[in-house]
């Protein structure tokens, strides 16, 4: 089963075996996971709730854990708070209830130890692309000199295939270059974990595929704890070990229900998956299937 | 290509424009009045009592407007001695700018002074911008030489009086600019500088300024026109020196070829003025 709580920490990538059990089984799930699993994750996060009205949270009970080193995706419609989630993580907002901890401390503000990568870009426009990471690295290293920040930026530009671009101002550049910048700059600062607020959402789908790639193959290298929001399911597929689903709070019968986590979904795909062989992988599409049923049917009501 | 010819044509307009002016002027200044006709039909006796009032039929009488030529001449005059010092009440024009141009620039200097961390406050604090609102709302509307009994009255000095009606109708638009620039700064840099965990101050100078600084300059400008709008009443009011003063001294002079003069001197010296501030925006401005 896709939502398993029992087999949720891990689902063994490449043995087939367990593909094809997980393919089998349909998906009836419990959308909380026992208490005692979110202790042990590199990031925790408990009860989370948020409300703009006392008594029609937008969403509530949000508990998941992340461990080290694992990708894991958020998909949802608008307005279900996954940005909220994100944003509570970064430290930029905060939570009407529940707690989130990184590393066994609690999350109270932001912190250079979360990269976060906006949807926008967010580049200072008036910065050229060697400044604008500069000013991150600056950031977390003040003490560094001139040279030392150089080398860092230029290693972290070049790592995104930007070095012939690094005096450019960001309205020089397209689109996906910007994105591109915005992941060097959260990479440059060597963050604990990575907050991607749906950055591929802008981009043409041909730009999308190629920074997916590049992202992920960094990924893989660097061994980065990431959560990703994205509206893209086989970006999630791609990218992500686990993806949680979350749904819209919503009315039924005269009583409100707030959104929350539905479901995680584990990727049982082998981790060395390329966005080429992605659609050929033995259970991908019973996986994608399951993603889109729930969104089409399931996500608005809980 | 398409860009210089339109450029030259333009310029043929403005040249054309500038000719028939000059032509318009010199015609209405030379004109001679009717006065010549009326000694035909007088006796001796008539034109000499005429006379006696002072007001002799046969003189050739002029509006005495002066004519373009005469005050092109006094033009050269100026500009080639333009830092001449005969006493209070005859100084080159240089001087007279310069006296001026230190006074606004004195003036102006201050209003950054209070406007730009004033700005940024108000610009910052939802609970500032309330509480100056109401002040603002009045005092922004005030004529600025209004002020300047009371200034005269509490400062007791002309010199600073003057400075200070500078300071107080630029204070305003830079003022209001200021915070409306760090206000509006985009809520995406802010999270970027929060994340990397910015000292206040380094974001202050390193995000918002240069963020806002598009919309601060724009304020400047708007503040060194007024300012410059003013200085002449100012100095018209105050007296002693500056181009202000020039332009009342010579009204009472009746040298209307000397205030034809400072009046364009005036508009030239505020187009320059304008013209650096447009080098400055151009400067800060970012493309998004």
């Amino acid at each position: 089963m896709w939502s398993d709580t029992s087999q949720r920490e891990w689902a063994a990538p490449s043995a087939p075996a367990a593909v094809a059990k997980a393919v089998a089984i349909s998906s009836d799930i419990p959308a909380v996971q026992p208490k005692a699993h979110a202790m042990t994750g590199f990031l925790q996060i408990e009860k989370l709730g948020k409300a703009y009205q006392n008594d029609k949270p937008v969403f509530a009970d949000v508990s998941f854990s992340i461990d080290k080193g694992e990708f894991v995706c958020i998909i949802g419609h608008s307005g279900c708070g996954k940005t909220t989630i994100l944003n509570v993580l970064a430290g930029l907002d905060t939570a009407s209830t529940g707690h989130a901890f990184m590393d066994g401390r609690e999350i109270a503000g932001p912190s250079l130890e979360r990269g976060v990568v906006f949807q926008s870009h967010a580049l200072m426009p008036w910065l050229t692309v060697r400044q604008n990471i500069a000013f991150a690295v600056k950031s977390k290293w003040p003490e560094w000199k001139t040279p030392q920040v150089n080398v860092h930026v230029e290693k972290h530009v070049d790592m995104v295939g930007l070095l012939h671009a690094i005096d450019k101002k960001p309205s020089q550049l397209s689109g996906g270059m910007k994105q591109r910048v915005g992941i060097a700059r959260a990479f440059g600062i060597r963050p604990k974990m990575l907050l991607l607020d749906e950055p591929f959402g802008a981009l043409d789908a041909l730009t999308r595929g190629t920074i997916q790639d590049e992202l992920m193959t960094i990924v893989r290298q660097t061994q980065q704890t990431v959560f990703m929001i994205t509206h893209d399911v086989d970006e999630a597929i791609l990218l992500s070990d686990r993806i949680l689903l979350m749904s819209n709070g919503n009315e039924s019968g005269g009583s409100y229900v707030p959104g929350g986590l539905a479901e995680v979904v584990v990727n049982p795909l082998p981790r060395e998956r390329t966005r080429a062989q992605l659609h050929h992988l033995p259970g991908y599409y019973d996986m994608r299937n399951h993603i889109v049923d729930f969104l089409v049917s399931r996500a608005k009501a809980h | 290509m398409k860009t210089t010819h339109l450029n030259l044509r333009a310029a043929m307009v403005s040249l054309l424009m500038f000719l028939v002016f000059l032509g318009a002027w010199q015609l209405s200044a030379t004109a001679p009045s009717v006065a010549g006709a009326a000694k035909a039909g007088m006796t001796a006796e008539e034109i000499e009592y005429q006379k006696m009032m002072g007001k002799d039929p046969g003189a050739v009488k002029t509006t005495g407007f002066p004519p373009p030529l005469e005050v092109g001449k006094a033009m050269l005059g100026h500009l080639a001695d333009p830092f001449y010092d005969k006493g209070p009440n005859d100084k080159g024009i240089g001087i007279q700018l310069a006296h001026s141009l230190g006074r606004v620039a004195l003036g102006f200097f201050l209003a950054v002074l209070v406007a730009l961390p004033v700005g940024f406050m108000i610009g910052m604090s939802p609970l500032m911008r309330k509480a100056f609102d109401p002040f603002i709302q009045v005092l922004k509307p005030i004529s600025p030489l209004a002020w300047m009994p009371l200034a005269l009255y509490t400062l007791k000095d002309s010199e600073v009086s003057g400075i200070f009606v500078i300071f107080i109708c630029s204070v305003w638009p830079m003022l209001i600019n200021t915070a409306f620039g760090v206000a509006a700064v985009k809520r995406d840099w802010l999270n970027v500088a929060s994340t990397l965990e910015v000292q206040p101050l380094r974001k202050a100078f390193l995000v918002i300024l240069p963020a806002a600084a598009p919309t601060i300059v724009t304020g400047m400008r708007i503040s060194m026109g007024i300012a410059w709008l003013v200085i002449v009443a100012a100095e018209m009011l105050v007296g002693g020196t500056g181009v202000g003063y020039f332009v009342w001294n010579e009204w009472n002079n009746l040298s209307l070829v000397n205030v034809i003069f400072a009046v364009l001197v005036i508009g030239v010296v505020g187009m320059l003025l304008d013209l650096a501030f447009a080098q400055v925006q151009k400067a800060v401005t970012y493309v998004e």
